[in-house]
């Protein structure tokens, strides 16, 4: 029984200096940010129905800039040489449909720079992106075409291509902004490895010219999710200006269902083992129950006539 | 002269006690190693740091098989190559970290329940004069480990510590570049700091531990009562068959017994921490790698060193460097600064009752305000915090000058 009190008293403290510096101090030192589970509440419902068929008539525009790898339409040049005409590579829209907000696409073919909150960064100078709609109806057509080619099922690795590929490398996943690290081989005699010397060239020729677009070098996302917290990831992506004030990176405008692919890529990169964890954990526990359970008996067998 | 038969079997029991003394050496360290019977779960916690040592030994040893001690490769050789190449690298790692953590929670405990029972005193001076090189060694352990990764707070941690060595005003830039072998941290000091942490600090602990042990030979541990018991005489009455009447039990196998099951209980909840809540252990921002030209918003250092952090930081440079040494040296002083001839749990020694709660919870209060930014109100707890601590040791020889001589119950 007394020692019952000791351990209720060793216990009380432990989770005192726990509640202290972890959850306590945490919520101290980073601010809190409401968010609005991907329902962009700042964007105004459009109330036109769109036709997938004008849609896709307005979608030959997108064309001259993007990728329909889906519908067999070829990126019109290599992601280097668009890093240089737009800053990024502009992404392929074979999954739009499928991963962003129908609402926020619809505002952001209308008018990308503020749907993107990125207005403060192209002050003097254009976004790449003109807007490709000029009012409701139209925006409306061309989501409603980029929905009729969505597939049903987009896999956590595609969702991150697109959402945030073109921006963020991911080097524990071997992705770059150009592309996945091809598999090259070195030349036995020489030493050398040729094309994976001009893959890395490439590479930093896209990355300057999106530093001078974008004014910072992108993060790379390998181990993000243990680097900040969910809360954070997700009101962060929802809205990077509410975190990071200023910022150059643009809000991407992903649905609810579009980020939990996106975080469950992340997650499967950054944190591999939490399915292994997860099997093992019982196992390893419940040997350590039936450890304890004969140590008790031992230790009753032993001190049975002492008092 | 010693005697050898030339008959006996090689390795058997006679031929090794010729040698070794292997019958000697089971009496004096575990069958006759005389341990009163008076104690709680409190004494399993020197076991048990003995046990995680041993947890952090092994999981090292296999995390440096993989550890890359380059300011370039570092990062990743843990984050990627331990964590999802390595078979069961991340098992090793989580055990890593959190016994690292975990190790500090149960040294202070230890710590704490020396200071109740007043364990220090009257011939056990040196047991806690050991125990507090460990404590040294294992912060100086805890630190260089955690500059390996080479995250955000490895740099920005291992920068505001080495920068304490300029010594306030004195500026002793050189000093300082001298230890980090670089104007800033580099690759000298990552070498270095994988040096301290893998060889030479690991040395001096197990020397340590032996030391310590060595210390508990002659003073015998101490009981909940504070009783001072003739180890010997109660040793007769043991051997002699009467383990009802003896204040003493051999350490093996009957106070290895509740060791054992203390320390299962524990790996219940190291193994829970490891599998299920490893976070606490493993600061985020240190996955970040290590930038030099991004100082974090906020830099911490783990929550065991944050109290005399705390310390340091109310006060301005110079008296607060001053403070920070005071809180680091201090309670190495603790049996001669406690003046009162007894030794008897706090409960029963009046005066300084008070001041072990009024301590304990200082240091908490202290810790958290390590943490938070130092900002407004919180700057206040902490100032007043760290002056509490000050004045409690100032005042610790009159707290227990007054004290009255202990009457034994019974
Ligand atoms: C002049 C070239 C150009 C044209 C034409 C163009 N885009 Fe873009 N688009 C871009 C660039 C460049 C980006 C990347 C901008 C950035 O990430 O900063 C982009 C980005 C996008 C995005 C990503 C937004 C997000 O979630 O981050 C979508 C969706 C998009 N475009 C759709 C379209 C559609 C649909 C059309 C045709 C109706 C179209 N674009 C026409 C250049 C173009
Ligand atoms: C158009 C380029 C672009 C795209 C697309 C983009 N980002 Fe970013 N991202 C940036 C830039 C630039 C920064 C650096 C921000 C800064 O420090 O101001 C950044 C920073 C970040 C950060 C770090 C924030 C911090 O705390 O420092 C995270 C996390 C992040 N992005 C996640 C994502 C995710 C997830 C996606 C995809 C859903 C994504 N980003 C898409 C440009 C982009
Ligand atoms: C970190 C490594 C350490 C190990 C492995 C260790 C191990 C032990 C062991 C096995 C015992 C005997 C059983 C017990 O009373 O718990 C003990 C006793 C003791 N230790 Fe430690 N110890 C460590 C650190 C410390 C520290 C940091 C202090 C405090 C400064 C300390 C002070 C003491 C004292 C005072 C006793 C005697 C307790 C008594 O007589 O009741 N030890 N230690």
């Amino acid at each position: 029984m007394k020692d019952l009190k000791k351990l209720g008293i060793v216990v009380f403290f432990t989770l005192l200096v726990y509640i202290g510096v972890e959850p306590y101090a945490h919520s101290v030192m980073h601010k809190h940010v409401e968010g609005h589970n991907f329902k962009y509440p700042d964007l105004k419902p459009i109330a036109a129905k769109g036709n997938p068929e004008t849609g896709k008539a307005l979608a030959a525009a997108c064309m001259g800039c993007h990728s329909i790898k889906s519908q067999g339409v070829p990126a019109p040049m290599d992601p280097v040489s668009a890093s240089g005409a737009y800053g990024v590579n502009p992404p392929d829209l074979s999954l739009i449909g499928a991963l962003l907000d129908e609402k926020y696409l619809a505002h952001f073919l209308k008018d990308p720079v503020h749907t993107a909150i990125v207005a403060h960064k192209f002050k003097d100078r254009a976004y790449p992106m003109p807007p490709m709609a000029t009012d409701d109806q139209s925006a409306a057509d061309l989501v409603a075409y980029f929905k009729s080619i969505a597939p049903k099922e987009v896999k956590p690795k595609e969702a991150y291509e697109f959402a945030c590929g073109r921006c963020h490398e991911m080097r524990y996943a071997k992705w770059t902004q150009i592309g996945e690290v091809p598999k090259t081989k070195k030349n036995i005699q020489t030493g050398a490895d040729l094309a994976k010397l001009k893959f890395n060239e490439k590479l930093a020729e896209y990355k300057g010219n999106m530093v001078k677009y974008l004014g910072k070098l992108p993060p790379d996302l390998s181990i993000i999710v243990r680097a900040r917290s969910e809360e954070f990831l997700e009101t962060f992506v929802e809205d990077p200006q509410s975190q990071l004030p200023g910022t150059g990176m643009p809000r991407v405008g992903l649905s609810k269902e579009g980020y939990e692919k996106v975080f469950a890529y992340l997650e499967e990169v950054g944190d591999p083992s939490k399915p292994k964890r997860e099997k093992v954990g019982p196992i390893v526990l419940l040997y350590m129950v039936v450890f304890a359970f004969l140590a008790y008996l031992w230790y009753k067998h032993q001190w049975k006539d002492l008092h | 002269m010693a005697h050898f038969d030339p008959n006996a079997r090689p390795f058997s029991h006679k031929w090794m006690n010729e040698r070794l003394a292997v019958d000697t050496l089971q009496k004096v360290l575990s069958t006759e190693y005389w341990i009163p019977k008076n104690i709680n779960f409190l004494w399993a916690m020197g076991m048990i740091l003995a046990a995680t040592f041993g947890i952090l030994l092994i999981s090292g040893i296999f995390l440096l098989m993989y550890y890359i001690p380059d300011t370039k490769q570092a990062f990743d050789s843990v984050n990627y190559t331990v964590m999802s190449e390595v078979g069961y690298g991340w098992l090793w790692r989580h055990m890593h970290g959190v016994a690292a953590s975990v190790v500090f929670l149960i040294i202070y405990i230890h710590m704490f329940t020396g200071i109740y029972y007043g364990s220090y005193k009257k011939g056990r001076e040196m047991i806690w004069l050991s125990g507090m090189l460990l404590f040294v060694t294992f912060s100086a352990e805890a630190f260089s480990g955690y500059m390996l990764p080479w995250g955000q707070m490895s740099y920005w941690a291992g920068m505001v510590i080495t920068n304490l060595f300029s010594l306030g005003s004195l500026d002793f830039q050189g000093l300082v570049e001298w230890i980090r072998g670089d104007y800033v941290p580099g690759q000298a000091f990552l070498n270095r700091f994988f040096m301290l942490h893998v060889l030479l600090m690991p040395l001096i602990i197990m020397a340590l531990i032996v030391l310590h042990f060595g210390t508990l030979r002659i003073p015998h541990v101490n009981n909940q009562d504070g009783e001072e018991i003739d180890f010997d005489a109660e040793a007769q009455k043991w051997k002699a068959g009467l383990r009802k009447e003896s204040k003493v039990i051999p350490f093996n196998p009957v106070f290895l017994s509740k060791d054992v099951f203390v320390m299962s209980i524990y790996f219940i909840i190291y193994f829970y921490l490891v599998f299920y809540h490893f976070e606490f252990a493993m600061d985020p921002v240190n996955f970040d790698p290590a930038n030099p030209l991004k100082t974090p918003p906020h830099i911490y250092p783990e929550w065991y060193f944050l109290w005399s952090y705390e310390i340091l930081r109310p006060f301005p440079k110079d008296p607060g460097l001053v403070a920070f040494g005071f809180a680091q040296v201090i309670f190495f002083l603790l049996p001669f600064l406690d003046r009162s001839p007894n030794v008897a749990p706090a409960s029963r020694r009046k005066p300084f009752r008070c001041w072990f709660w009024i301590l304990l919870v200082d240091m908490i209060v202290l810790t958290i305000m390590g943490k938070v930014p130092p900002v407004g109100v919180y700057t206040t707890i902490g100032t007043v915090a760290a002056w509490v601590f000050i004045l409690l040791w100032v005042t610790l020889p009159i707290v227990t000058k007054l004290e009255k001589p202990v009457r034994r119950s019974k």
